[in-house]
């Protein structure tokens, strides 16, 4: 089966996801980048695993999945955490260590 | 044939959409962008006949994070709501017609040069079920599988914490 196809939409997703994290100053927008990131990888996992008609490839996006899952809960947190006291979502104004 | 054209067009719809979460200047537009986006890379994962992850991927993500997602949104965002504008639809049955003609142009150029997506032959074991992936799973990957147990825990534990007024 011709995978290039997917392969290539993996990279061209993954390439959206990365201009989110470094063009957007939302800190919200950025973690949804970074999942549009993890989905690209996560695909190119599974045209991989049904390519090679291996199932572990499968097994690694399901993983792959909870730890997305747990770090969107953390990131948000964090998010909230710093939003009580800074009072901005913007990450251009978050600069505590600045010298 | 079928499956092809279905391929090109999840793979317009969903870079349209992750482009629309990348470009909307309103986080919940963002939002309802990735949403889209998901359940195009959900679709694609059933041309690639990974019915498990699939779902997985609806319930998982679209159901759960972004949820997550909105509801922070909801509560952080502390400018007013713009006001509530009809829903359009002429825009929205032009979106959906431009990514059907766009998904077909992409398949005739694709069947011109002679590289299609070949569809998967009947044959080919089926390795995307649950009996499959469970058959892995529970055997072979058992300890990572309670390692992503712990680590649920802990991050359940550490978004309740960070999540508290005061820092206890």
């Amino acid at each position: 089966m011709d995978i290039s196809w997917y392969l290539a939409l993996s990279a061209i997703l993954f390439t959206i996801g990365v201009l989110g994290v470094l063009l957007r100053r939302n800190a919200i927008v950025i973690l949804m980048s970074i999942e549009i990131m993890l989905n690209a990888v996560n695909l190119t996992l599974v045209t991989l695993s049904q390519s090679m008609g291996d199932v572990t490839g499968q097994v690694l996006v399901f993983f792959s999945m909870s730890v997305a899952a747990a770090e969107a809960a953390i990131g948000l947190a964090i998010i909230i955490a710093l939003f009580r006291r800074k009072l901005t979502l913007d990450v251009t104004q978050i600069h505590l260590f600045k010298y | 044939m079928v499956a092809q054209y279905l391929f090109f067009l999840l793979a317009i719809v969903a870079v349209a959409a992750a482009l629309g979460t990348l470009l909307a200047r309103n986080p919940v537009n963002s939002a309802l962008w990735l949403i889209l986006n998901l359940f195009c890379i959900a679709g694609l994962y059933l041309t690639l006949n990974a019915q498990f992850i699939a779902v997985v991927q609806v319930l998982v993500y679209a159901g759960a994070i972004m949820v997550l997602f909105l509801f922070v949104i909801m509560l952080l965002n502390l400018a007013a709501l713009p006001p509530l504008r009809l829903i359009d639809v002429r825009r929205g049955l032009a979106f959906i017609l431009v990514m059907g003609l766009l998904a077909e142009m992409a398949y005739i150029v694709a069947m011109a040069a002679d590289v299609l997506p070949e569809p998967l032959p009947e044959t080919t074991v089926q390795t995307g079920s649950a009996v499959e992936i469970a058959k892995v799973l529970f055997t072979r990957y058992a300890l990572p599988l309670e390692m992503v147990g712990v680590l649920l825990l802990v991050a359940t534990i550490g978004a309740v914490m960070y999540a508290k007024r005061r820092f206890v």
